[in-house]
């Protein structure tokens, strides 16, 4: 396609994620170097009945007129990475000094919002994916021996978990799990305790947070592993057959292996949406307990006093994550491309 | 495979069958329950002595004389003008999806139709923009907005979930249109067709299949969207989403909380009937990334 018709069909589509994308991208890298201004203080006499002292109050005039002058705050250059409620590379250091053993230096490591919120979303991402393959990979089996006509109810519901909206399908087990609902109660009948709440342990919000990432992720692996499996080249299993190999032998020797680039994609599908974990957080009100990278930026932005710069500096930490982990399968698809075009 | 479905049931069969079983209780259980539910009293539903009073409606034939009661529904859909936040997602998403196949459409023929090193670049970045979480993008837009007195309208949400959906738009049409031979809209050209007739004439009319597929999962994120339109909509224009979650905050105090359930049913209801008629289209649609890697 020539290159000027190239422009005019491409166009719309690019202007919109160049504007709507690329400079947000832009516009956060320099929200990040500014800070909220301080507020202006000044003296006033403040006379009561026996005597008048000064005391210093917020000028709020000036206060909003800087504000408008420079909506974007005072330049801070890289002291809201610093700071303690990102990088924090003094209290690491303070931390790394103090501590004598390793699990003291990770505890208080842990005390810093940045890193809690980097190991809940890295641990929600290193337990939910290979729960999410394995399980999906099983039921692709067991829906792949079905009578013919109930694949496809089975399907259906199968994909209910994954279409529903993340917020909504938090709530829904939230609610039944939540102290009053139906698994929660039954749960402090079970263990004979009237206070067990989920809410209120970290270890078990965490395994909540868990079971709802398999719950809503757990449909997509079926269904790609389910299309996989109609692919499984059939003379190569039967060939297994007559060897001898059981069925075990068949799906770890032929059919998971035959499988492999399905894994990968599932796998990199899978760790994109755990850097991006955030809906299920507000969803079973579990802020206290764990909070992710994109809840921190969700947080500082919510409600009156919107913490730009400390947001910016989030999402920018969060953005260079999220490209070190691409990095692989950006090189494999230019590679591929190469490949090609030779 | 067929095949190997007969023969012996032995303990492979059984496991695989009630691992499926076991799948779909957890898949559709929680859904069936809170359905039934929210047609109950917060005492039945959130029941501390017996949950089988959520069954038969012990406290809801207690306080209404009826085991059902559409309470929560009248509560949420009139008391709570929860009507409003529907219109305003109706409204956001036939617009999204209009607006992000359009250009997705113009956008994923070029791609697919060229062979230059520039649309792989395009490619290329659309891929890494597909990767952001939407909420750090939502910090760079946050600010701007305010000062160019953007923030709070629907129309402003619109155009950043087109554009935070057209990365994977592209990618899914440009895909879809390498599947249609070149040699179509190639003689288009050569009987005298302009660039944009042979799209027009030739291309519009058999994509009509990737474009519904493609149109799907726009609509599925427009409407799931959480982190876009709690920020970027004001009270008064809310989508139901974000509305459901401020719903939990002011309802917990008023023992309202079967507003809440109820909204949450609502919500769910058009997603039912997407994936009752859809099923096919969003299942090829969820492997045509995977078989192309």
């Amino acid at each position: 396609m020539p290159h000027r018709y190239f422009f005019w069909f491409i166009l719309p589509a690019l202007a919109a994620m160049v504007l709507f994308i690329a400079l947000p991208i832009f516009s956060v890298a320099i929200q990040s170097l500014f800070v909220e201004h301080e507020q202006v203080m000044k003296e006033v006499e403040n006379c009561g009945p026996f005597k008048c002292e000064t005391v210093l109050q917020v000028d709020n005039e000036t206060t909003a007129r800087l504000q408008e002058e420079a909506p974007l705050g005072r330049f801070n250059g890289l002291g809201t990475y610093t700071n303690r409620a990102h990088l924090a590379f003094e209290e690491v250091g303070q931390i790394w000094a103090k501590t004598e053993t390793w699990e003291d230096f990770v505890a208080g490591v842990y005390n810093l919002p940045l890193y809690k919120a980097l190991f809940f979303t890295l641990s929600y991402t290193i337990v939910v994916t290979p729960l999410v393959l394995i399980l999906g990979l099983f039921i692709a089996l067991g829906v792949n021996r079905l009578p013919p006509i109930t694949k496809g109810p089975t399907i259906f519901a199968s994909l209910l978990p994954m279409i529903v909206t993340p917020l909504i399908g938090s709530l829904i087990l939230f609610w039944m799990v939540d102290a009053d609902g139906i698994l929660g109660a039954t749960l402090q009948v079970l263990f004979q305790d009237g206070d067990l709440s989920l809410k209120a342990s970290a270890p078990l919000t965490w395994i909540m947070l868990f079971v709802y990432g398999v719950w809503h992720n757990t449909p997509f692996a079926f269904v790609v592993f389910y299309a996989g499996l109609q692919a499984v080249p059939h003379e190569t299993l039967e060939a297994a057959r007559i060897d001898g190999a059981s069925r075990w032998q068949q799906v770890r020797y032929v059919v998971v292996p035959f499988m492999m680039p399905l894994v990968i994609f599932i796998t990199l599908m899978q760790l994109m949406d755990g850097l991006r974990v955030f809906e299920p957080i507000v969803g079973f009100s579990a802020s206290a307990k764990a909070t992710s990278l994109s809840w921190i930026i969700f947080n500082d932005l919510f409600g009156d006093s919107k913490l730009y710069g400390s947001a910016a500096a989030t999402s920018v930490i969060t953005i260079t994550a999220v490209c070190i982990l691409l990095t692989p399968v950006l090189i494999r698809t230019w590679r591929d491309f190469h490949r090609k075009s030779t | 495979m067929s095949t190997m479905a007969k023969g012996n049931y032995g303990l492979f069969g059984w496991f695989a069958t009630s691992m499926v079983v076991f799948w779909l209780l957890i898949a559709i259980g929680p859904f069936v329950w809170t359905l039934w539910g929210s047609f109950k009293v917060q005492g039945d539903f959130f029941s501390k002595a017996d949950w089988r009073n959520a069954i038969y409606g012990v406290m809801t034939t207690i306080e209404t004389g009826e085991p059902f009661t559409g309470n929560g529904y009248w509560g949420a859909w009139v008391q709570e003008e929860f009507w409003r936040n529907a219109l305003n997602t109706a409204v956001v998403v036939v617009f999204t999806v209009i607006i992000s196949l359009t250009l997705g459409t113009l956008g994923g023929y070029a791609l697919a139709r060229s062979g230059y090193r520039y649309a792989f670049i395009i490619l290329i970045a659309a891929l890494i923009f597909r990767a952001m979480p939407h909420i750090t993008l939502v910090s760079g837009y946050l600010l701007p907005f305010f000062e160019w007195n953007l923030w709070g309208r629907l129309s402003t949400t619109i155009i950043v979930l087109v554009a935070i959906n057209q990365p994977f738009t592209l990618w899914m049409l440009h895909s879809f249109f390498l599947n249609i031979p070149q040699e179509l809209d190639e003689s288009a050209l050569v009987d005298g067709c302009t660039r944009f007739q042979a799209f027009w004439h030739v291309i519009v009319p058999v994509m009509w299949p990737g474009v519904i597929t493609t149109g799907l999962f726009s609509f599925l994120l427009a409407y799931n969207d959480f982190a876009v339109t709690s920020m970027l909509l004001s009270s008064e224009n809310q989508t139901m989403v974000p509305r459901i979650a401020s719903f939990l905050g002011t309802v917990r105090e008023q023992g309202n909380v079967m507003f809440a359930v109820s909204a949450v049913v609502s919500a769910i209801v058009p997603l039912f009937f997407l994936v009752l008629f859809f099923q096919r289209q969003i299942v090829s649609g969820l492997t045509a990334g995977a078989v192309k890697g």
